[in-house]
């Protein structure tokens, strides 16, 4: 592996990671030095750090390339991913002041491993590498199981982080194996030489990179939560900390997800035509299992949990169609789900009160009379998540569905809007209970809106509107990313 | 000369064939010509006279394990020495430079787990532990 | 050393020690045994790495496995606190019996 040598370029692409590594230590060490509780002060440094790796990963863009002899690639689907996962880990961050002060849970390390998290999440996106892939993806996964377990006195909690653990390090053995057996096959880990090796001559016969590939599937399936490796996602949304659900759903998915397209759209191009039934099956398995089962919760996080994973199956969808069109409605779609989501999952955490105890669809009951602002916001959220026009969720579905069109995927299709229609009874039913019931115990007992939170409503439902009105924007800048992405 | 790996490895089988042989010999040996005594000094862990205390499987601290765990960390880290020990003369100043951010980052989370009383072994400071 | 044991049978081997693992996750119910066989898995596909490493006489694969190492060991760390905290506040390490989310 020639290039060994750190230049000045390949440090500026490396720049996000670097700022949210330095920062996310630099707390670590601040927490035992500084006597008394500042939360807010831990949370204003590490939404600093973020910005400060907004603007890292922007200069890095212009800046953009391979870096490190090819192991990363600075390039437009790295900075669209980053941005994101950046955006989502700042938006993880707003509700959070509110949701720690309550369960008087405030330190330092919550918002370093979030930084540690969003760190790994940006070496994911940029990695070029399946060995960088996998550090990147362990050190995003490492972090968000404590994250998920932060509630230490919460049994909940608990379980929620076991579970995320040992599913979640059961996935990664899987890629693994799957990143040994395409060294063994091909001789490199870089993705742009596994394309390489397996559309020259010579290449490797099918049955051993086809079953590296499935391996590696069933690895990064997990990771986005798609059916049929869903079984982990319902309990540890629920028992997170409802902050951290809404990280979940949104970083690391973006950031598996954006793994999982470049490899499956570059590296394993050549055999395209093998995978692409499993990833339909797995689309479709996905949408139908999410809806379904969504219908029938009562509790709100364990119903956004089957969403979830309905949208992870959209997702899918698009990379099913196999095309530079799919690979960019991908990447828009995360964008829109990333915002609707995390605004969503902020409602919930403003309303669960102490110890999280509202967490039921009743419990929503009635919230327009009391808080009118919240409930519209929740509201935007969730018709976005439906898929009604002027929101993204509307474009995104639109662009997904359009590309497996022009993949004449038109089973997938008729399915998948079958299966939209089907989702929009279970949000529609969080909007009668907000502006058609009286007011319950939980509304009743809502606290009003901080500064944070209403930051943390705004922002998304601002992003969320623009994605729905301006879709051209982002969706041309997806455009030219999907090609440079080969 | 051996021309598979059979004929290779045919002296380890051999070797494992004895070991076997003489261990389970000896035993046999024991067996059919020792004389067996059972009585409860016989039956002791330490027949020559010291006498036991008490069950050898006792519960520890879980303080233990949190000793156990920091020195598996440290102890892994220190893997990356070897490959680095192995180039450091050819890539000179650019080694250095990485092995000292490396070491920084390990000195704070050193620093950290100090400042946090992991090290603390009184156990009378428990409560620097919890948040 | 031509004529030494064929690459495939470390390769059998490998797969078979991740099978185990596979095996051991599925069907053992103690929470520490469940994790020791992820820990089996890894270290099944280092063996792995080091083979093809070997078999491809480049150095690649070895450092792979340092990688994969240290991984591990970070994740055994906290996996292990998180077993911990679950055993603290439910006295089970049955993993049948953490089951207290659901609708």
């Amino acid at each position: 592996m020639p290039g060994n040598f750190a230049t000045a370029s390949d440090v500026i692409r490396f720049l996000p990671e670097i700022i949210l590594a330095v920062m996310g230590t630099l707390l670590m060490i601040l927490d035992p030095l500084l006597h008394r509780r500042s939360s807010n002060a831990f949370g204003h440094l590490s939404i600093l750090a973020l910005a400060g790796a907004l603007g890292g990963a922007i200069y890095a863009y212009l800046n953009g390339g391979p870096a490190f002899g090819g192991m990363l690639m600075v390039d437009g689907f790295a900075t669209f991913f980053g941005v994101l996962v950046i955006v989502a880990g700042i938006l993880t961050i707003l509700p959070s002041y509110r949701f720690l002060a309550r369960q008087g849970a405030e330190t330092s390390e919550y918002h370093a491993l979030l930084l540690f998290s969003v760190a790994g999440q940006c070496l994911m996106v940029a990695a070029n590498d399946l060995i960088m892939v996998f550090i990147g993806l362990e050190i995003s996964s490492i972090s968000s199981y404590i994250l998920a377990g932060y509630l230490r006195e919460d049994k909940r909690a608990n379980e929620a982080s076991l579970k995320y653990f040992l599913l979640g390090s059961f996935a990664t053995a899987f890629f693994l194996y799957g990143v040994a057996l395409i060294y063994g096959s091909t001789g490199t880990i870089n993705l742009a030489g596994v394309n390489v090796v397996l559309s020259g001559p010579g290449a490797p016969s099918l049955v051993f990179v086809g079953v590296a590939a499935a391996l590696m599937f069933v690895g990064l399936g997990f990771k986005v939560s798609a059916a049929p490796f869903q079984v982990w996602t319902p309990d540890v949304y629920q028992g997170a900390p409802t902050p951290i659900s809404a990280f979940l759903s949104a970083g690391p998915k973006a950031a598996a997800f954006a793994v999982f397209l470049r490899i499956f759209t570059t590296a394993f191009a050549p055999i395209g035509h093998g995978w692409e039934p499993l990833v339909w099956a797995s689309a479709l398995l996905s949408m139908t299992i999410g809806n379904f089962a969504a219908l029938q919760q009562s509790n709100i996080k364990r119903m956004l949990a089957y969403s979830s994973i309905a949208h992870a199956g959209y997702v899918l969808v698009a990379l099913t169609a196999r095309s530079e069109v799919g690979t960019a409605a991908a990447m828009f779609y995360l964008a829109a789900y990333a915002f609707m989501n995390i605004g969503a999952f902020a409602v919930v955490s403003h309303l669960s009160g102490k110890g999280e105890r509202y967490q039921n669809i009743e419990d929503f009951s009635g919230l327009a009379q009391k808080q009118p602002l919240a409930a519209a916001m929740f509201s935007i959220f969730l018709l976005s998540l439906i898929g009604v026009p002027l929101t993204g969720g509307f474009f995104g579905k639109f662009y997904i569905f359009k590309a497996a069109l022009e993949s004449h995927l038109v089973w997938l299709t008729v399915l998948g809007l079958l299966n939209s229609a089907v989702a929009a009874y279970y949000y529609l039913r969080i909007l009668v209970m907000m502006y058609m019931r009286e007011p319950a115990e939980a509304t009743e007992a809502v606290e009003p809106l901080s500064p944070g939170l209403r930051l943390a409503l705004i922002v998304p439902a601002i992003g969320t509107l623009f994605l729905g009105i301006f879709p051209n924007w982002v969706l041309d800048f997806a455009g030219k990313s999907s090609v440079l992405l080969k | 000369m051996p021309t598979s790996y059979t004929e290779l490895y045919f002296p380890v089988l051999v070797q494992a064939l004895i070991a076997m042989g003489l261990a389970g010999g000896l035993l046999t040996a024991s067996y059919i010509l020792g004389k067996r005594v059972r009585n409860r000094v016989k039956d002791m862990p330490y027949e020559s006279g010291i006498v036991p205390t008490g069950d050898a499987r006792q519960r520890f601290s879980v303080k233990f394990y949190l000793v156990a765990m920091l020195f598996i960390l440290f102890d892994i880290e220190a893997i990356f020495l070897y490959p680095w020990v192995v180039v450091y003369r050819e890539l000179k100043m650019f080694a250095f430079v990485e092995m000292l951010v490396f070491v920084i980052l390990i000195l704070s989370g050193f620093f950290y787990m100090w400042k946090k009383g992991a090290l603390d072994w009184s156990g009378t400071d428990l409560s620097r532990r919890r948040r | 050393m031509m004529s030494a044991v064929p690459v495939y049978w470390f390769l059998m081997l490998s797969a078979v020690l991740f099978a185990l693992g596979v095996a051991g996750f599925l069907f053992r119910r103690n929470i520490i045994t469940v994790f020791m066989s992820i820990e089996l898995m890894l270290n099944a596909v280092n063996l792995s790495f080091v083979t093809f490493s070997y078999q491809l006489k480049q150095v690649n694969g070895h450092l792979f496995t340092f990688f994969v190492m240290v991984v591990a060991a970070a994740e055994a760390a906290v996996g292990l606190a998180i077993i911990l905290t679950v055993f603290k506040n439910r006295s089970t390490l049955n993993i049948d019996e953490v089951n207290s989310l659901k609708n």
